[in-house]
């Protein structure tokens, strides 16, 4: 043995070698095992929310009882007493329905607009160096201050809101959409191209779900964007014709010094927003970027 | 002897970069038969890439031609499927299963339900149903591999275009997947233009290997490489083999600096 191990030029192993049978894991017990009712309860970001929430709302009531002084700052009570008072007469809701109605207006048409821009920005070198010139120019211009220019233009009413509406959502989806779209893996291009996709169905079936994150992105931006300055412009120029929105109500109330119902304003454009953004966009969200394991 | 399936003549690959015009491969001539397990191997920078893209139609060659059952080849199509180096090639969106009926839905090359079918059926053969309908980010670099490969073969492709499939993977997935490889093109006996830069994987995956010069791409050699697999890897021949790809790629010189460093 000594003789073929010094033919073959291998030495004597200094410590000797095993192997070993594989222990039958059923010893070992549950390899997965869930986890316990608090636990899971603790790490639920619903539940995180709503404590996170409750907190903000103790401590604002704690504070409005000590200053007590309903014209300052309202306790989160008697603010909620008049919200739901408003509710009860409608006029609340009536408010809130023609503001939304105006958004969704000026957002779709925001939308369309970024759609044809990045369309024409994908489409050609040329294309791209517009959008970028005009996105470095109008993204920084606040909505608001285009009112004015608005009101000389389309008059009182809601032209004028819409105007506005569509100038603060086009460049931030139509920038978003175009970074997102420029940063499609190459690899993940050509397997599309390999198929022989292309133009529109190239850029339906393979651009679009592919920079999903950043067109997503752009749109809860656009979103917080059209909602602010609609609350805005509401305040600026109040009422159109007949009714107002959102923005008028709090305008309304500052005016007669009713300060629960300027907070139970403010209340709703807050209750909107997070409905907005943790019912509608975490639920695209949920099933979509997150399902695809493309955001975390 | 089979068909000729591909025919590369003379082509002179050329790409820009910012700075420079990048001469990739010079007058490269090669012709590929069916079914042939066909390998482009070179060191980095020999242009076998570029050589592979131009095959898939996603450049032009500047001088040359290339054709494929003796048509131009002009645009990418899904007579060439090709399956990536990359992991970011299968859709995220989609499951795999999704994945892999996307080009027969795209290209309607197939009826609804016999496409269901096939695509069922090469998830079976790569051994991936119990992850039918998984999204890619949970797999393995393995397992999105060979999605890669089952969504390519499905379409059933005229030559299966592959760019370094295995480099990125470890060494043990890498050796099993190139064992399914060679098990697959038992089974299923399709063509296959397969690159690399690892001369054991040439051998091994091989029946004929195209030896590539560096700076710019020229042809070195054109090996036959069909006896070697598996079992004989441990032999004699296979080591020989690999030494003589060895000494082509690197000179003489570098095949004895080779040898004195083993002995």
């Amino acid at each position: 043995m000594n003789s073929a191990r010094q033919n073959t030029g291998l030495r004597e192993p200094q410590r000797p070698e095993f192997e070993h049978e594989l222990v039958d894991s059923g010893v070992i017990g549950d390899i997965e095992r869930p986890l316990g009712f608090g636990e899971r309860l603790l790490n639920n970001e619903t539940f995180q929310r709503f404590m996170i929430l409750f907190v903000l709302i103790v401590v604002w009531e704690a504070y409005a009882r000590w200053l007590n002084n309903s014209l300052l700052f309202p306790s989160f009570s008697e603010t909620v007493q008049t919200f739901l008072h408003d509710l009860g007469t409608g006029v609340l809701i009536n408010r809130t329905i023609t503001s939304l109605r105006t958004l969704a207006i000026g957002y779709a048409f925001g939308l369309a607009f970024a759609a044809v821009f990045t369309t024409l920005a994908v489409a050609s070198g040329v294309g791209t160096r517009i959008l970028s010139t005009l996105t470095a120019m109008f993204n920084p211009l606040p909505a608001i201050a285009l009112l004015p220019l608005a009101l000389i233009w389309f008059g009182l009413g809601t032209p004028s809101l819409v105007f506005v509406i569509i100038h603060s959502v086009l460049w931030a989806v139509a920038l978003n959409t175009l970074i997102g779209f420029r940063s499609v893996p190459e690899t993940l291009r050509m397997s599309g191209r390999n198929v022989g996709l292309k133009g529109a169905r190239y850029v339906g079936l393979i651009l679009i779900p592919a920079a999903f994150p950043s067109i997503l992105a752009g749109l809860k931006i656009g979103w917080a964007f059209a909602w602010r300055t609609l609350v805005a412009a509401e305040l600026v120029f109040g009422v159109s014709a007949r009714s107002g929105g959102i923005g008028w109500y709090i305008f309304e109330a500052r005016n007669d010094l009713d300060t629960p119902t300027v907070f139970s304003g403010l209340l709703t454009v807050i209750l909107i927003g997070l409905v907005v953004e943790s019912v509608i966009f975490r639920t695209i969200e949920a099933r979509t970027v997150n399902l695809w394991g493309m955001q975390r | 002897m089979s068909p000729v399936l591909l025919e590369v003549n003379g082509v002179t690959l050329q790409y820009k970069t910012p700075r420079h015009l990048v001469t990739a491969t010079y007058q490269v001539d090669f012709s590929v038969h069916q079914g042939d397990r066909y390998v482009i191997l070179g060191p980095s920078g020999c242009g076998k890439s570029t050589l592979l893209k131009a095959v898939g139609g996603f450049m032009a060659p500047v001088e040359g031609s290339i054709r494929i059952r003796g048509r131009e080849v002009a645009a990418p199509g899904p007579d060439r499927m090709m399956v990536f180096q990359e992991f970011e090639q299968l859709m995220p969106w989609k499951t795999v299963y999704q994945n892999v009926i996307f080009p027969m839905k795209v290209t309607r090359k197939f009826a609804r339900a016999e496409a269901v079918e096939r695509a069922n059926a090469a998830i079976e053969k790569v051994k991936l149903s119990e992850f039918r309908d998984i999204y890619p980010h949970m797999l393995s670099g393995g397992m999105k591999m060979r999605v890669a490969i089952a969504r390519a073969m499905a379409l059933e492709p005229d030559i299966l275009l592959m760019d370094e499939p295995f480099a990125a993977l470890d060494a043990l997935t890498r050796r099993s997947m190139q064992q399914e490889l060679l098990s697959l093109w038992d089974q299923l006996r399709f063509t296959v233009l397969f690159v690399t830069h690892s001369i054991e994987e040439a051998i091994l995956v091989g029946s004929r290997i195209l030896v590539l010069s560096p700076h710019p791409g020229r042809v070195r050699a054109e090996l036959d490489a069909d006896s070697f697999n598996f079992s004989n890897i441990d032999q004699r021949k296979f080591g020989a083999m690999s030494k003589r790809i060895h000494g082509l790629l690197f000179g003489d010189e570098a095949h004895h600096a080779a040898e004195r460093a083993h002995a």
